[in-house]
């Protein structure tokens, strides 16, 4: 066992995963083939709404290399309901969400009929020759239209299309004043609707599932996010014993919360697995995906802020209309909820009211999409910050420093009653405005309005917080979700001085094995390299709640430092009794323990052995030197940041150009430096794909119109500029870390100050909202015509595959 | 992404190629770079008896100086074309609009005659060839004959090509010492045109000789904007002139509303993109 020298935390290490991922020597789900394997495709509605009057499957049936196809009707007994673990409401309706459809379709691209062949390709050229009868029901797509009296229903037997109403006020909270009051004594009031399209998760592999049922008990490889939950959620959908599944996520190609689900697609294969006793696969394809994986965002939010003619807010009125699609999936319906306590965000409201209502559409389901509520509660209040700062003629960064938390008033209990633990909004502030370049950049703008220059000059800003490291246990159970927030982690402390980890967290491409081996050479003074990490396979990490909502370091990091420092006590007592000192003499310092005023020391690595051979143990100590704990937080963690936009808006075509992006996040400490800028750097992406790029359309008849990547417009790093990044570290005092989360804070940033860009830059010509994504055809006619809403936005004939007419079109 | 099954033939030589499109019958679909075709039979909107594949058809690639005009082989791939000294130097306006196809994957694997023949309204070489003139040689079971590129497109996704037919070759007329500018306009570097421009102008001591514009994405077939062209024959080269005649751009033409742009936004586009190639155009 050799000692570090350089400190691990806060190193840039390369990631080990790296190699391996890059060079595709490694595992995916799609690459495992088992033994009499069988394949399984599913066919898809294309109807969005309809009962199904009858399906021909014999043709399909007699194929080559057809084995089986089934119907919802053949599984309707045994699939049960997929599992919803966030009701939030007491009152809460739902429909069951069969796997497979048994009676009618309720979005299209929902699972009607499975083929299980010898050969994927046998499996689709089935699906062409199954006879599916549709009776078309009325379609239901717009949630205000979904609402009103009479509507028509997407589930008749609900009785309504409204899932649940969930209401969060301060003054009943007793964590503020009555906001209702505020807006009525208000000086100035703004309001403004602005609307969260739909958006795709996207992750680059898509989802793949094996199941094998042999050796008396069912694995399952998966790519998700959560192999603990899924485990878990068989188990209680299939009524098969917990005990004999086992669920492995091998490498995940990302997830972004797309994979943070127990998808139809999963319950099928193990029932199939079940039912022929032989392991199944089934891989989706693109289009699949998107048409079937569930979807982010979604949600028209009303906003009502009042403030003093001095600039203060004294309040902050929500109400939400949030897309559920037909189903709930595993937390939907909590989705926009996570957002409830943070469209306050940084700032001092003293009242505050949020309603959100959740409403059943003929679309596939919404779930978490990287930010999961938090993105869209920061985008509508930065976005009402811009607004209150134009109404009121002030600068919109001084606007926001006048009501934002002060550096020395934390711990500060907001008005949604989170405490913040630790921030410095100033010091984020005033270093992304001198990289920014502000002021010179305001000149510039205004000397471009007075030439009537053709491409104009708009500054965005995004003063955000968000909360992760989710979650505190009991904060989960007064919010109704099914499951516990806490991390689990353990060291096996080889005799050779060799680590491995077992983790709960769940990576799927964010580096945790590295980042982790850091923490653990870090904490036990063993190298880098000596550390392994296992993770994301029941069997062997029999405890865990997975990776989502920014968490992995803040609550699985903490858990890890909790073990090693198990190890490292009980490693002290060995330690006194082989060196014959008392154990308070015993000092510990890179991985070596010494006699405090003596030359006597011994490695972790011989204590390690000592322990493991066990032949001279202290009285009543157990052999080895293994340990495990189970951290659950007491609070969230609140990374924060400050992001600045100059976009180039160009009047005559309505093109959006992104000039410069400035963002310093303070997301506390920092284990490894380069894994930070590697998330920043995505998360902007991704969140500058909602300002300018994404969107989920649907045609009147409920058919996803975006449904291939030359529809759904992902940006490349061409379409991207070059970030300008760098962080402030404040550290989180709710853990020993002091960390706080980066996997989503660029995502949730980032689209507010892209749109708050585009809108000042053509403000001065009357436009004061823009739909996202801000496409060229919606920012001129918004500059041109005056429309802010309703512009079209999706595929053009000509303009992708969607174009091609079902002759192939060539020639 | 499993198409239908489909029979494969990957002839060597053109009489080959024709005899296999001849026995293949009205389900027959040709296969030069695949960058268009695949992605459908994948998407299985396409489900052909025969795939045809030309990739072995050496003789189709390459680019040949013939006298007063270029021959493009059918099969030379982008990346060739965007590199080719003949083009740049007697067709820059299609090297130019080479270097915006797609990305440089697509670009090493696609080729010109497949874009050409594939005719999508959107594809970035219908315009060029268009407005330089260009001669399509085709070869059926009867031997060549040759179609002007006016004649060539006929509507979305067809062309004067008989299903037993190949367009093997490109004449190009030279346009030597021409100014030349493709304006693309598009959401994401990798995406089709939503509109696009590919002007050519002949400018000689300060006065426009001749210019020729062709518009990518403004109805079914790439469009001739031959009231710009009008306005500038034997006008000074400015800004000013230039702008009056880009005016006319929308002219003549009929695009299709979509979700990236309706009918209104594309003519504005056109004339404002007009304007933008022909001033990049004849400082070129």
């Amino acid at each position: 066992m050799t000692s570090t020298i350089e400190p691990e935390l806060g190193k840039a290490r390369r990631r080990k995963e790296d190699a391996r991922l890059i060079t595709g020597n490694t595992k995916w789900t799609d690459n495992i083939h088992l033994t009499g394997m069988l394949h399984m495709a599913v066919l898809r509605s294309p109807m969005a709404h309809a009962r199904i009057t009858g399906i021909d499957v014999t043709h399909a049936a007699a194929m080559p290399g057809v084995l089986m196809v089934l119907t919802g009707a053949d599984l309707a007994e045994e699939q049960g309901s997929l599992p919803c673990a966030w009701p939030i409401t007491e009152d809460m309706v739902a429909p069951p969400a069969p796997a497979i459809a048994v009676d009618s379709v309720n979005f299209a691209g929902e699972a009607v009929a499975i083929v299980i062949a010898d050969s994927d390709y046998a499996a689709h050229d089935a699906l062409e020759a199954i006879d599916v009868e549709y009776e078309e029901l009325p379609v239901v797509l717009d949630m205000e239209e979904a609402l009103k009296e009479g509507a028509d229903l997407v589930h008749p037997d609900l009785g309504t299309n409204k899932n649940a109403t969930w209401i969060f006020d301060s003054a009943e909270a007793g964590t503020g004043s009555d906001v209702e009051q505020a807006i009525s004594e208000a000086e100035v009031v703004v309001e403004r609707t602005f609307r969260q399209q739909r958006l795709i998760p996207a992750f680059m592999e898509p989802r793949s599932v094996v199941v094998d049922p042999s050796a008396g008990m069912f694995t399952m490889w998966s790519a998700t996010q959560v192999p603990h939950i899924l485990r878990w959620m068989l188990a209680a959908v299939l009524g098969e014993p917990e005990h004999k599944i086992r669920v492995i996520a091998p490498d995940v190609g990302g997830g972004f919360g797309g994979k943070l689900q127990v998808t139809p697609e999963e319950v099928l294969c193990f029932l199939v697995a079940r039912r022929m006793g032989k392991p199944v696969k089934w891989t989706e394809t693109r289009t699949e995906s998107m048409l079937s994986g569930h979807h982010g965002r979604d949600q028209i939010q009303k906003l009502t802020l009042s403030a003093r003619r001095d600039g203060t807010v004294t309040g902050l009125k929500v109400e939400l209309l949030a897309d559920m699609g037909a189903y709930l999936r595993l937390v939907t319906p909590g989705v926009p909820i996570l957002g409830a306590f943070m469209f306050n965000a940084i700032y001092k409201f003293p009242s505050y009211r949020f309603v959100c209502t959740n409403v059943f559409t003929n679309k596939v389901p919404t779930d978490a999409y990287r930010g999961a509520g938090r993105p869209e509660a920061t985008f509508a209040i930065e976005r009402m910050m811009d607004e209150l700062a134009v109404e009121l003629d002030r600068d919109p960064m001084e606007l926001r420093r006048q009501n934002w938390i002060a550096h020395d008033e934390f711990p500060f209990t907001t008005v949604a009653g989170l405490t913040y633990d630790t921030g410095n909004y100033e010091a984020a502030t005033d270093r992304a405005m001198e990289l920014f370049g502000y002021d010179a950049l305001r000149r510039e703008q205004a000397e471009r309005r007075d030439r009537k220059d053709p491409v104009q000059l708009g500054i965005g800003i995004s003063t955000f917080t968000e909360m992760c490291g989710l979650a505190p246990s009991r904060v989960l159970g007064a919010l109704r979700y099914a499951a516990g927030g806490w991390e689990h982690a353990a060291l096996r402390m080889l005799p050779t001085g060799k680590v491995q980890l077992i983790t709960g967290t769940s990576p799927h491409g964010q580096g945790h094995v590295t980042a982790w081996s850091q923490i653990v050479a870090d904490r036990l003074g063993v190298a880098f390299e000596d550390v392994d990490v296992l993770h994301s396979d029941t069997q062997i990490s029999f405890k865990g709640m997975d990776s989502y909502g920014s968490r992995s370091l803040a609550v699985g990091g903490t858990a890890i430092v909790m073990a090693a420092d198990k190890v490292l006590a009980k490693a002290r007592t060995l330690a006194a009794h082989m060196m014959e000192a008392g154990e308070e003499d015993v000092e510990f310092n890179a991985g070596q323990f010494s006699v405090r005023g003596t030359g006597t020391s011994t490695s972790l690595g011989d204590v390690v052995l000592a322990a493991h051979v066990a032949h001279d143990l202290p009285d009543g100590m157990e052999p080895g030197m293994d340990a495990d704990a189970t951290f659950d937080p007491e609070n969230f963690s609140f990374p924060h940041g400050t992001h600045l936009c100059a976009t180039e808006v160009d009047t005559e075509t309505g093109a959006v150009k992104i000039r410069s992006y400035v963002c310093v996040d303070d997301v506390g400490k920092v284990v490894n430096p380069l894994i930070v800028e590697g998330q920043v750097h995505g998360g902007l992406a991704q969140g500058i794909a909602q300002a300018l790029f994404e969107e989920a359309v649907h045609d009147e008849s409920g058919t996803l119109m975006t449904a291939t990547l030359a529809d759904y417009l992902l940006p490349s790093a061409v379409d991207l500029p070059n970030f300008t990044t760098d962080r402030t570290e404040t550290p989180a005092d709710t853990n020993p870390l002091g960390v706080k989360g980066v996997g989503e804070a660029g995502t949730i940033a980032s689209t507010p100050a892209v749109v708050n860009a585009v809108i000042d830059a053509v403000r001065h010509l009357g436009v004061h909202d823009i739909e996202m994504p801000c496409t060229p055809m919606r920012v001129w006619k918004a500059v041109h015509k005056g429309q802010t809403e309703g512009v079209p936005t999706g595929p053009g004939a000509g303009g992708g595959l969607g174009s091609i007419d079902s002759q192939g079109g060539a020639q | 992404m499993i198409p239908s099954a489909f029979d494969y033939v990957a002839p060597s030589t053109v009489e080959e190629a024709v005899e296999a499109l001849a026995s293949g019958g009205e389900d027959v679909k040709v296969m030069a770079g695949g960058q268009s075709l695949i992605p459908v039979l994948r998407l299985r909107l396409a489900a052909p008896s025969l795939v045809v594949d030309l990739s072995n058809l050496e003789e189709l690639s390459g680019v040949h100086d013939d006298g007063d005009s270029l021959l493009i082989g059918a099969m030379t791939t982008h990346y060739e074309v965007q590199r080719d000294h003949l083009i740049r130097e007697h067709a820059a306006l299609i090297a130019e609009a080479t270097e915006t196809v797609a990305d440089p994957q697509v670009r090493h694997r696609g080729t010109f005659g497949g874009s050409i023949a594939h005719a999508d309204p959107a594809g970035d070489l219908l315009a060029p060839v268009l407005a330089l003139d260009a001669t399509m040689i085709i070869q059926g079971p009867n031997g060549r004959r040759e179609v002007p590129a006016a004649e060539f497109f006929v509507d979305y996704f067809t062309t004067a090509l008989a299903p037993d037919e190949l367009l093997i070759e490109v004449r190009v007329p030279k346009r030597t010492g021409w100014g030349a500018h493709y304006e693309k306009f598009n959401r994401v570097a990798q995406a089709w045109s939503i509109v696009a421009v590919a002007a050519a102008v002949n400018v000689s001591g300060g006065q426009i000789v001749e210019a020729r514009v062709g518009l990518t994405n403004m109805g079914p077939t790439p469009v001739r904007a031959h009231a710009v062209e009008q306005a500038l024959v034997g006008q000074p080269a400015t800004a000013e002139v230039i702008n009056a005649a880009a005016a006319h751009a929308a002219e003549g033409t009929s695009p299709s509303s979509d979700g990236n742009a309706d009918q209104e936004y594309r003519e504005h586009l056109a004339r404002v993109l007009t304007g933008r190639a022909l001033n990049a155009a004849v400082v070129a």
